[in-house]
């Protein structure tokens, strides 16, 4: 114990000592969490929409008073030249237009099939396809309400209709935040733990001081347990900070046991903190560690489930999922913050995690040896 | 070496299949309270669409909330008691769909999915009649007809990967040999600074100009993102900007005085907002004002902007005067 206890001492020490560090790994996390938690988002405001309306009909105009209501949509302007909307289109001055043909109104009146022409700017494909259906479902609001005038007026004739109504659980405002503030902070947590585990030992080995650790009585996992447990703390204290900041100055409820998130983080940490310490024994240089260590981290980050679902992707996508820790600690967190989780409905993710945790650490145990 | 070419490559490989938002395989429960052949029908037909995939049977309104907390199901559908008998005598029947809006992205998808299964469903029910619904939207996808989401991915992981690995390759050189006292060597010599910091670049210029090549041509031949500007401007821009980051770089290096320093610096003060800011995943317009207009200092933002310019729509120069070709030193 006392051995451990002294290299937990040189280890705060050093953490402590490099003052140009401290502000990164402490100050530069919170800032990130707090500023760019609300640069991810889907909400869609603010959409730029020209419209062509060669037809001038009550329907048209009713319409396109719905798009004027709508928060979503700025309308740019009204108009009766597609040339020019398109021209704004290509400029990328606009979103999307909308097209209403002249003979819109009489067709609608006659019950005939009416078609408005949607245009849509799709470089962004992803913010293509929310414009899309937007409108479309203000259309389909105002077929709807044609429906049902129409409906009470064909007694005679029965069409049958399946009526649909939805309900979001969970969070019915449908708010990003909480969301995406528990995934973040994930990753900020990862980014620490793994850097600086990945380059700590391989930076003694560097500057040539880990020749005098071997040198020493120090045992094996003495010396591991030395290196894991600051930044074991160095985790527990930022996630720590982050969740008083969801809940304080987010107002994002925790809902499921802050305990349970622990005592997750502990395994969590645990694992990435054996996966940085393993590439540190296989590594010679800082340089080295840190591109091997940049490049799972980047391909955990992407595939962990934080900014596309994890569902969305191939068959083969998901079951190299199965060995990213992020997708499990990411998808844990949020289902105890968001939805309230007990142990129970964990479990398999939980035990997943501690199975990785105690092989990567046994890896990395094996992987450092005292002699070179 | 190997890791210089192969990461990215691999990268691109992966994250242009496995990065999407597009709905597929959906777990979907079901809380049927009338099983006939109508529910098992409007099932079949929502199974079969490919978006959803039917995982469990509930019979009681009480297990859906146990069945979201579970993480894995993240719809329900609800059939009404006698569904079959009330669309055929009254005409009119109904469904609930409940989401798991903890990621309200998805729910919504979800829920503009499964509403166009049943629209259909009841325009094919009412076959020969003549159907109340007249206004039929008619879209076009400008640029990009087939809201592929790789033509949105691939440029952005190009800038992801040219900033990040310019950056921090030259901040990492220069630290390293501040840190291993070999700079000294280099500031004694007759070597004037700016011949540095030349001998500095060039080799990494031109490393990150050969991922960049490799990356563009891995996007043209598996994924088949086009090139539809023109191929010189594409490399001009990407020369400039690899050199804005390699500059970026050198810059970090000299403010901070070990590899750790460095490192942390580029990785961590530059990942977060290159993915986040630059519009790769997040659409710049919806985020809060002070954002974007960070967002205007991001390099990859405009980088992003110009990429995909010049890959899917055809090339327009007042565009590209855009680009802040600042060097930071």
């Amino acid at each position: 114990m006392r051995t451990i206890k002294y290299i937990l001492q040189k280890e705060f020490l050093q953490i402590f000592r490099n003052k140009s560090m401290l502000p990164i790994i402490f100050a530069m996390p919170i800032i990130q969490l707090c500023v760019l938690v609300f640069a991810a988002t889907f909400e869609m405001k603010n959409t730029n929409l020209y419209i062509v309306d060669q037809d001038l009909s009550s329907h048209s105009r009713q319409i396109i008073s719905k798009f004027e209501a709508s928060p979503f949509f700025t309308i740019k302007n009204v108009d009766f030249s597609i040339k020019k909307a398109e021209d704004k289109l290509f400029e990328d001055k606009v979103d999307a237009i909308l097209y209403f043909e002249n003979g819109f109104g009489n067709a609608v009146d006659k019950k005939e099939t009416a078609s408005v022409q949607v245009l849509v700017n799709a470089i962004d494909a992803s913010a293509a396809g929310l414009y899309n259906a937007y409108i479309l479902s203000v259309i389909q609001d105002y077929n709807l309400k044609l429906g049902s005038s129409i409906q009470t007026m064909m007694k005679n004739q029965a069409v049958q209709q399946v009526k649909n109504t939805y309900s979001h659980l969970f969070n019915p405002e449908m708010k990003y935040i909480p969301y995406m503030l528990p995934g973040i902070l994930v990753l900020l947590i990862t980014v620490i733990g793994l850097f600086l585990s990945a380059m700590n030992v391989v930076r003694e080995k560097e500057i040539g001081t880990i020749e005098q650790i071997n040198v020493t009585p120090i045992k094996k996992y003495q010396f591991l347990l030395g290196k894991l447990i600051p930044f074991l703390f160095i985790g527990f204290f930022e996630l720590g900070i982050g969740l008083i900041i969801a809940a304080f100055v987010f107002k994002i409820p925790v809902l499921g046991s802050v305990w349970l998130i622990y005592l997750v983080a502990f395994i969590y940490l645990l694992t990435i903190l054996g996966i940085g310490l393993f590439i540190s024994t296989q590594t010679d240089t800082q340089q080295q560690a840190m591109f091997i260590a940049w490049f799972f981290m980047i391909i955990f980050i992407l595939m962990g489930g934080l900014f596309t679902p994890t569902e969305s992707m191939p068959e083969w996508g998901q079951k190299i999922n199965l060995l990213n820790p992020v997708a499990y600690f990411i998808k844990i967190i949020r289902m105890i913050m968001l939805k309230g989780s007990g142990f129970m409905d964990i479990l398999k993710e939980l035990s997943i995690l501690s199975l990785y945790s105690i092989t990567i650490l046994s890896f990395a145990a094996n992987r450092y040896k005292k002699t070179s | 070496m190997l890791i210089l070419f192969g990461m990215p490559i691999v990268q691109l490989l992966l994250f242009g299949f496995v990065i999407t938002n597009d709905l597929k395989d959906v777990k979907m429960a079901v809380l049927d309270h009338s099983k006939d052949e109508y529910t098992s029908e409007i099932i079949n037909k929502i199974v079969s669409s490919g978006y959803f995939n039917l995982v469990e049977n509930l019979d009681n309104i009480t297990q859906v909330d146990e069945t979201f907390r579970k993480g894995e199901t993240k719809v329900v559908l609800v059939f009404e008691p006698d569904f079959g008998k009330k669309l055929i005598k009254g005409s009119q029947a109904s469904v609930q769909i409940l989401t798991d809006a903890s990621d309200p992205n998805m729910a919504n998808m979800e829920v503009n999915y499964l509403q166009g299964i049943l629209q259909n469903y009841n325009v094919e029910i009412n076959r020969g009649k003549q159907v109340p619904n007249q206004i039929i939207p008619q879209t076009r996808m400008y640029f990009n007809s087939k809201l592929e989401s790789v033509y949105m991915f691939v440029p952005g992981i190009m800038a992801t990967i040219l900033m990040l690995v310019s950056a921090m390759m030259t901040s990492i050189s220069i630290a390293r040999e501040k840190e291993l006292g070999t700079m000294e060597i280099l500031l004694v010599s007759p070597l004037r600074p700016l011949q540095i910091i030349l001998g500095k670049v060039t080799p990494y210029l031109i490393l990150s100009f050969i991922n960049a090549l490799v990356i563009v041509g891995v996007g043209y031949f598996v994924f088949g993102v086009p090139v539809l500007g023109s191929f010189a401007l594409l490399m001009t821009e990407s020369l400039l900007f690899i050199l804005l980051a390699l500059s970026l770089g050198i810059y970090i290096s000299t403010v901070s005085n070990s590899q750790q320093v460095a490192m942390m610096l580029s990785m961590f003060a530059l990942m977060l907002p290159t993915i986040l800011l630059s519009g790769f995943i997040f659409p710049l317009r919806n985020m809060p004002l002070p954002l974007q207009i960070i967002s205007n200092i991001i390099p990859p933002r405009w980088f992003i902007v110009i990429i995909k310019n010049i890959m899917l729509r055809e090339p327009a120069w007042n565009l590209f005067g855009k680009k802040p070709s600042f060097s930071l030193e």
